[in-house]
């Protein structure tokens, strides 16, 4: 199991996509490579734009699939950023299906 | 090219400033402002903060006619003489108490990321109600450095205004405008049509597939409009000839998001003078009881709606813990 941090990549407001980007491609997708599960800690985050968390994780969900979500993770998300995780996996699962059924 | 700022500007009658924008003859950049005072929404300062920098890079004459000592000491203070030649004004540095945001010329994420956490704070607004000011400056400013090829980057300005308990946002860019970048990706005739897509979820400039790329999802400028929309404000998108305003949403009418941008009270038009890049403009009430939340609960209905007639064992929720 392999935890990430989120916090003292971003501050308190979660919103630079180049973090966000720099996090899926040197931190999560080595991890999801290595571990069973990969968790992403959200302590101290106050909140996030749907941007940089699309840019975190929606190429990972388009290119695995829906059941990465059994591995991956997010722990100690307020309201609000749990809010904006589920838009964003809900969206991607019905683009995933949608360019299934094509 | 000739701007003229009126005594009042405001995004509910925005439309008489922006027709008397003349974007003819770019060698030369005349400014005239009201004689006697004047009371403007930050979009308005924002798209004349632009267009200095604008004449400066392009090395036009600049010819501005000095208002009056009220509206001069407005301007200083809003900082529009860092970006005009306003004789007679000085640099004044930002009164924390203000409750504004002078301009600021923002040209690369970690501008962007250290204005957010420095600026905001200084409208004294609670963390509550700051959620969607930080949200909707991050979006706006972040389209302009991925989209805009603006070589200005993006002038951005905000400010309180207590009669009406509002924070107003205006964030400008002189880059490529929607229509350039929407139609890299999808058949566009004209600048509203353009616009239009751009306020759909799910359509981005940078792919024609559903659901964008790995960087842009197409959701930002429909997540602003909806923060604009259920607190029953003002949002107005100006680029190249149109121009999208959303109309405010009377008390004790539901709020109802609408993928489609043409299902909202709105005015839609593309015949106004062509604005070289993008003007955003919005208000956000600080009266209005609808949390951030309770925003992302109606957006989440949205994407949803096609959802909900599938089978749900197919679909998995995020696992938090």
């Amino acid at each position: 199991m392999k935890e990430i941090k989120i916090l003292p990549k971003t501050g308190k407001f979660a919103e630079d996509k180049d973090a966000a980007r720099n996090i899926r491609l040197s931190e999560i997708i080595p991890a999801l490579e290595k571990e069973d599960i990969v968790i992403l800690d959200f302590q101290g985050v106050d909140s996030a734009t749907q941007s940089f968390i699309h840019a975190l994780i929606s190429d990972i969900i388009r290119k695995n699939g829906t059941d990465i979500l059994e591995r991956l993770i997010f722990k100690n998300c307020n309201s609000t950023v749990k809010k904006i995780i589920s838009i964003v996996v809900d969206y991607m699962q019905d683009i995933n299906e949608n360019n299934q059924n094509k | 090219m000739k701007i003229h700022l009126p005594n009042s500007a405001f995004l509910g009658n925005i439309d008489a400033f922006i027709r008397s924008f003349d974007p003819a003859n770019p060698d030369a950049l005349e400014v005239t402002f009201n004689e006697k005072w004047m009371s403007l929404h930050p979009l308005v300062l924002s798209m004349t903060a632009s267009l200095g920098l604008l004449a400066k890079q392009n090395n036009s004459s600049i010819a501005c006619r000095i208002p009056e000592a009220t509206s001069k000491h407005y301007l200083d203070v809003m900082g529009l003489n860092k970006f005009l030649p306003l004789p007679g004004t000085t640099i004044v540095k930002h009164e924390p108490a203000g409750r504004f945001i002078p301009l600021t010329q923002i040209t690369n994420s970690r501008q962007l990321t250290d204005f957010i956490t420095e600026m905001v704070p200084l409208l004294h607004t609670t963390p509550e109600q700051a959620e969607p000011i930080k949200y909707v400056i991050s979006e706006l400013a972040r389209n302009v450095l991925e989209h805009a090829s603006s070589p200005t980057g993006a002038i951005v300005c905000a400010q309180f205004f207590a009669k009406s308990n509002r924070i107003s946002i205006g964030v400008a860019d002189i880059g490529v405008g929607i229509k350039n970048t929407i139609k890299m990706a999808h058949p566009v005739s004209d600048d509203i049509s353009a616009i239009e897509l751009a306020l759909t979820p799910g359509v981005t400039g940078t792919t024609s597939r559903l659901g964008g790329t790995e960087s842009n999802a197409g959701a930002g400028l429909f997540f602003i409009k909806s923060i604009a929309k259920v607190n029953r404000d003002f949002f107005v998108l100006y680029s190249g000839t149109g121009m999208y305003k959303l109309l405010k949403t009377p008390l004790g009418h539901k709020i109802k998001l609408n993928a489609n941008p043409q299902l909202d009270k709105s005015t839609r038009k593309n015949d106004f003078p062509y604005w070289k890049g993008t003007s955003v403009g919005i208000d956000i009430s600080l009266d209005s009881n609808e949390k951030f939340d309770k925003l992302l609960d109606l957006i989440r209905d949205v994407y949803r709606i096609d959802i909900r007639n599938k089978k749900k064992d197919k679909f998995k929720r995020a696992r938090f813990i």
